[in-house]
């Protein structure tokens, strides 16, 4: 069994959503890793918050969150463990984040600590 | 009279007597220190039908275990190679062994003593049948009884265990900072076991169910009253088994059989125990960590609500849903799922359903026949016949008739 990352892209980071909506979102998202974990196929995971985020860059200059000039953030990610890059896919279709317009999860293979990789 | 009060102090003294002499010898003197544990009833039984029960039989019991622990170091050829060193370190001037059967002792030697036996290098197996031969008096009988086994089989798991003790030269002592955080995981996992064992057992003695649950919860406490163990993970499963031994009263009815959560009589259940819960499971909310037994203890809380509300199976469900990451377990999935169906309607906890891919799990398609219950009669009645296949207790069996019976009277 291999172990994909699923990372949740976000249009746009600094859009407000209403808190009732927060609410709908969080449970959402907390009733799909359940249901990942349930088939026992989560691994690990966790949200980005983007309050106080840092971006730095090239010759180490340092700048304010992953807003501004970069069009597209990471909301968060999960680890989960599946037996092929379509069950991968699967899951990540049920991803909360995807309601949103322009939203997107990337599914990407870890690599095996094997020596190969 | 002294034939209830013998059985009465074996259950109570037994292992003080053994958790203080394993503590004074080491180990690897196990057996001895049982052996003159019994003995020292054995003179009881011999002696105080005679001469009548003395004033303090407590007192008694440990005056006469005092001495036959003297006699049997001075007398056993091993003293002078291997009992000597371990004792030197805390031999008076005098040279004169003191067993002391200090309450304070008593506490602390079982504390270590609960520590050696949970032991990773024995299985978990092994580690319940000692815990409740050495730590809480359980004859051999009823511990073959607990396990529905054979005696032979316990005597040859608790043979081995010790040799084991004896071979891995386990320390009565506390794990050094290092080993506690691990160690202490392994006493906890035997403790929940324990508690499981006879919440679950399938012996028809309800009266050595309790006495399991009853055990574990003291043996728990016994973390608790010390201040270096009384850390959160410990309160929470307190918390959780006192939840779950609130609803002993209720859970079978006369003939023995288990009574279903939603056909309980709520005013059997146990108040103060409810209320004993509440008080460890706010000890327990001390710190910032959560442990699978913050979660359990928690879920096991709302279920002493009774009213079903929204609000409850909502909170139910998230928790279900973090235990699950935490660690996995198919009936924390089914549980999940049933709380789903409560929380979020039964369609999506059939699509959840079919996804769990335990088809050899008779809880799996007992489930599914519940979740079809109301939407799909003849899907509900072959699972339902699924799960009697698959069931394996005579209780279990008898409650998946019931259901399909209640089932097959609905449709007519």
């Amino acid at each position: 069994m291999d172990e994909y990352i699923l990372i949740f892209r976000h249009q746009d980071g600094q859009k407000v959503a209403s808190p009732e909506q927060l609410q709908i979102w969080m449970k959402q998202t907390m009733d799909w890793i359940g249901s990942i974990a349930a088939q026992n196929k989560f691994k690990s995971g966790t949200g980005l918050p983007f309050d106080d985020s840092k971006v730095v860059w090239h010759n180490n200059v340092v700048t304010n969150g992953p807003f501004g000039d970069i069009k597209e953030t990471i909301g968060g990610f999960i680890v989960v463990k599946a037996d092929s890059t379509d069950e991968a896919v699967e899951f990540a279709k049920g991803c909360p984040v995807l309601q949103g317009e322009g939203n997107s999860v990337e599914v990407r293979k870890l690599a095996k600590n094997d020596g190969v990789h | 009279m002294q034939q209830e009060l013998i059985p009465h102090l074996f259950r109570t003294e037994f292992r003080k007597i053994v958790a203080v002499l394993c503590k004074t010898f080491g180990i690897e003197h196990i057996e001895a220190a049982e052996d003159i544990a019994s003995e020292t009833f054995l003179t009881a039984i011999e002696s105080w039908p005679y001469k009548g029960i003395p004033e303090s039989p407590v007192a008694w019991l440990y005056a006469v275990a005092k001495n036959k622990a003297k006699n049997h170091i001075t007398r056993t050829q091993l003293f002078k190679s291997k009992i000597s060193a371990e004792l030197k370190k805390n031999l008076p001037e005098s040279g004169e062994v003191e067993i002391d059967l200090s309450e304070q002792n008593i506490s602390d030697s079982q504390l270590r003593m609960l520590f050696a036996v949970c032991h990773p290098s024995i299985s978990v197996e092994s580690q319940i049948a000692l815990a409740l031969r050495i730590l809480c008096g359980f004859g051999i009988d009823e511990i073959a009884n607990a396990f529905l086994t054979n005696k032979e089989t316990i005597n040859k798991r608790l043979f081995r265990a010790k040799e084991k003790l004896r071979d891995e030269r386990v320390e009565i002592e506390f794990p050094g900072e290092s080993q506690a955080k691990e160690r202490l995981e392994t006493v906890l996992t035997t403790l929940y076991l324990l508690f499981s064992e006879g919440y679950y057992s399938e012996t028809q003695d309800a009266i050595l169910r309790e006495d399991l649950c009853v055990e574990a919860m003291r043996l728990t406490n016994l973390l608790i009253e010390n201040p270096s163990t009384s850390l959160p993970q410990v309160n929470a499963l307190l918390s959780l088994m006192c939840f779950h031994a609130s609803r002993f009263p209720a859970r079978k009815n006369e003939n023995g059989e288990l009574i279903l959560y939603d056909e309980q009589d709520e005013t059997l259940w146990n108040q103060e125990l409810i209320a004993k819960g509440i008080y460890f499971l706010h000890q327990a909310a001390q710190g910032t960590s959560v442990s699978k037994y913050h979660l359990e203890a928690s879920i096991a809380y709302w279920h002493t609500i009774k009213e079903d509300t929204h609000e409850k199976w909502e909170n139910i469900l998230q928790l279900y849903n973090q235990l699950l990451q935490i660690e996995y377990s198919p009936i924390a999935a089914l549980n999940r799922t049933y709380a789903l169906s409560r929380a979020n309607g039964v369609e999506e906890a059939i699509v959840e359903a079919e996804k769990l891919k335990l088809s050899n799990n008779p809880y799996y398609f007992s489930l599914l026949g519940e979740l079809y219950s109301a939407v799909n009669k003849e899907k509900a009645e072959s699972n339902f016949h699924m799960a009697l296949k698959l069931a394996r207790t005579p209780a279990d069996k008898k409650v998946l008739q019931r259901k399909l019976k209640k089932l097959l009277n609905q449709q007519l």
